[in-house]
């Protein structure tokens, strides 16, 4: 794995935005070649004030993406099962995912599988833990009674098959999470620790995040900064996109 | 790209590159019309999978909605009060000026006048959409005669009248009909004039107070039989005094009925009211400022000598005065002038002062579902103005029906 460590919030996403956008320049997407990019399921669209708004007010309205290349579970579906392996067909038709950009639950969890979710997973129905239901009170003035309790969501094993998996951690309190998922072993217990299994994955992390990890990691991964910055600069462009790709490097690999 | 519109198939235009006024606070987002109306662009995405036609570049420009006037006596050589053969061509061009001063809808309003003036003329009012020929009409706004002969301002005496004789028939007589009115200044001292206030009510005008000798009480009564509105603060009234501050009192009385608010018209061109006198009005009672203009047909044209209904008047840089008098009668403002004079005078916000010439006047006549806002589904009234608030371009139903010529002033 690659693990960044950014002095805060604001420098980490930025980063991760910056690695991003490269990855979807030097893929060089176009019709009929699709950057599929994933992102954990929202809540059940019984509540679309929340999901959909969030998604559209912080990331749809301001790209210029087509909306019949936006896939979202639809929690109001009659047969949630069939839904959701509807969902899986659209990923393998799409040609899989590109980049699965996540976060991790103080549980540990990525996506909404809670601690104890089988480790090879699809996508499927699944019980909210508490921790995760006090989370997402926010999206619901704070009303634990108004939270559902159930999402659907992609399972672990759907994340492992993308080609790339970023995962976004910041905050102390955060910190034990991901102590647990990259220094100590893999647990169904905290699903993100299944990821150390996985080829491409990239941790993004601000200094909190890493209260809980060893001296020893903190100080090998931040030695490694000066190459893993080399993924974020250039920045390159769609409008470079001709030249670069005549002179494509392979992005950098650990 | 192709979109799916499983609604309707007319173009969506995206503005985009630009701050509009929404939820009281200018925001950086895009406003996307379709069909005349404000459109909601995730429920377009989400349910509709659709996307916008056409995108259009503000250029950073601030989007309001289109200003309304509901005290606007004529203007460009035109007099709503007068009853002349071509008044529909002169309404015609009063609506089509104005669009260059942001109004997208107003109230032609008619002063002090015999009753064959109101036969005349009222039938020739319509209530009607806005669009490229001019700005819409909600209705016809009478101020007068039912008002008092101390506080006539610039009125003709002769041609006042009480309610004594027959109280709400007399009214209908006078006027002819009241198909297309929509506000009715008058005094409400007058005896008789809670009946009438409550009949009006029901037939859905809005009735203001104006022109009146009335102290608190009686004020405060008219408000309880359903009056709403306050025609041009501080002229043509009661001073406010600190033991009977008469109609001005109605800013901050407790004895207004529960869920209503009473809005009261500001003349903000600096000379109908001392900009200290404006302030204390704006800070004691901010949601009920209304803008208005009570421009006359002075408006527009030349300094000189205009008619005012039965009166001349005499224009004098920006004053306007019955000739031969030092009686203020209407003013040559435009909307947009006041807007900005009100702006600097109150040191309010940009928001603010768009609001008073918007949002207000559209909650007085009970519109603002559809009027004086940017929300999904009002009809898409606005304007794109400057950070100065200059109009730059003036739009109807999602139409540009005027735009400020780039080598003109």
């Amino acid at each position: 794995m690659k693990l960044i460590i950014l002095e805060n919030y604001s420098q980490a996403s930025e980063w991760a935005a910056k690695y991003i956008r490269n990855r979807i320049v030097q893929f060089g997407p176009g019709p009929g070649r699709f950057f599929t990019l994933g992102l954990p399921t929202g809540l059940p669209r019984d509540h679309p004030e929340s999901y959909h708004s969030f998604m559209w007010n912080n990331f749809f309205k301001h790209i210029d993406i087509s909306p019949e290349n936006v896939h979202i579970l639809d929690g109001n579906a009659p047969d949630l099962q069939a839904e959701c392996d509807a969902f899986e067909e659209k990923i393998k038709a799409a040609g899989g995912i590109e980049l699965f950009v996540g976060g991790i639950g103080p549980d540990g969890h990525i996506a909404f599988n809670e601690p104890g979710s089988s480790l090879v997973s699809r996508t499927r129905v699944k019980t909210l833990a508490m921790d995760t239901i006090l989370a997402n009170a926010r999206f619901f003035d704070g009303d634990l009674s108004k939270v559902p309790t159930m999402a659907l969501t992609v399972g672990v094993g759907t994340v492992m098959d993308a080609r790339e998996v970023m995962i976004l951690i910041t905050g102390a309190h955060k910190a034990f999470a991901l102590y647990k998922a990259i220094e100590d072993g893999v647990n169904h217990m905290w699903t993100v620790s299944a990821f150390q299994q996985h080829p491409n994955t990239v941790f993004v992390c601000d200094e909190d995040a890493t209260l809980e990890l060893k001296v020893k990691t903190v100080k090998y991964f931040k030695g490694l900064m000066l190459v893993h910055n080399k993924l974020v600069e250039p920045l390159y462009s769609m409008k470079d996109m001709g030249v670069e790709r005549s002179q494509s490097k392979k992005p950098y690999s650990d | 790209m192709p979109s799916n519109k499983s609604v309707s198939d007319a173009p969506i235009v995206q503005f985009t590159n630009c701050r509009i006024l929404r939820d009281h606070q200018l925001q950086r987002e895009d406003l996307w019309v379709r069909e005349g109306k404000i459109l909601n662009p995730e429920k377009l995405f989400f349910d509709e999978k659709g996307s916008a036609d056409v995108q259009l570049d503000c250029k950073d420009s601030i989007i309001a909605p289109g200003f309304i006037d509901v005290q606007i006596n004529g203007g460009f050589g035109v007099d709503f009060s007068l009853a002349t053969d071509d008044f529909k061509s002169g309404i015609d061009l009063v609506s089509r000026k104005i669009l260059s001063h942001g109004v997208t809808s107003f109230c032609p309003t008619l002063v002090t006048s015999p009753p064959s003036v109101y036969h005349q003329v009222l039938p020739q009012i319509s209530v009607r959409n806005g669009g490229a020929h001019g700005a819409g009409i909600l209705g016809a706004h009478l101020e007068g005669p039912f008002i008092s002969k101390e506080k006539k301002g610039a009125h003709p005496e002769h041609c006042l009248r009480t309610f004594e004789a027959g109280a709400f028939q007399d009214l209908l007589a006078t006027y002819g009909s009241l198909d297309c009115v929509q506000i009715v200044t008058l005094a409400p001292e007058m005896r008789r004039s809670s009946e009438v206030i409550r009949e009006l009510t029901k037939r859905g005008i809005c009735v203001s107070l104006g022109h009146s000798v009335a102290n608190l009480s009686q004020a405060e009564e008219a408000v309880q039989h359903g009056a709403t509105f306050i025609t041009h603060l501080f002229n043509a009234m009661l001073p406010f005094h600190h033991r009977d501050p008469g109609i001005v009192g109605l800013l901050t009385s407790d004895k207004i009925p529960a869920g209503r608010r009473v809005f009261y018209g500001m003349i903000s061109d600096g000379i109908h009211t001392n900009p200290a006198a404006l302030r204390i009005a704006h800070r004691a009672h901010p949601k009920g400022l209304v803008l208005v203009t009570d421009a006359i047909a002075g408006m527009g044209l030349a300094p000189g000598r205009h008619t005012l209904g039965q009166q001349v008047v005499e224009i004098d840089g920006l004053n306007t005065y019955i000739a031969g008098t030092k009686t203020l009668s209407g003013s040559v403002a435009t909307m947009d002038t006041c807007v900005r004079h009100f702006q600097e005078a109150t040191g309010c916000s940009v928001e603010t002062a768009l609001e008073a010439a918007s949002l207000h006047p559209a909650q007085l006549l009970g519109i603002e579902h559809k009027k004086g806002t940017l929300n999904y589904d009002s009809d898409a009234d606005f304007l794109m103005l400057n950070d100065s608030l200059y109009v730059q371009a003036t739009y109807i139903a999602g139409e540009e029906v005027w735009r400020q010529d780039v080598s003109g002033m």
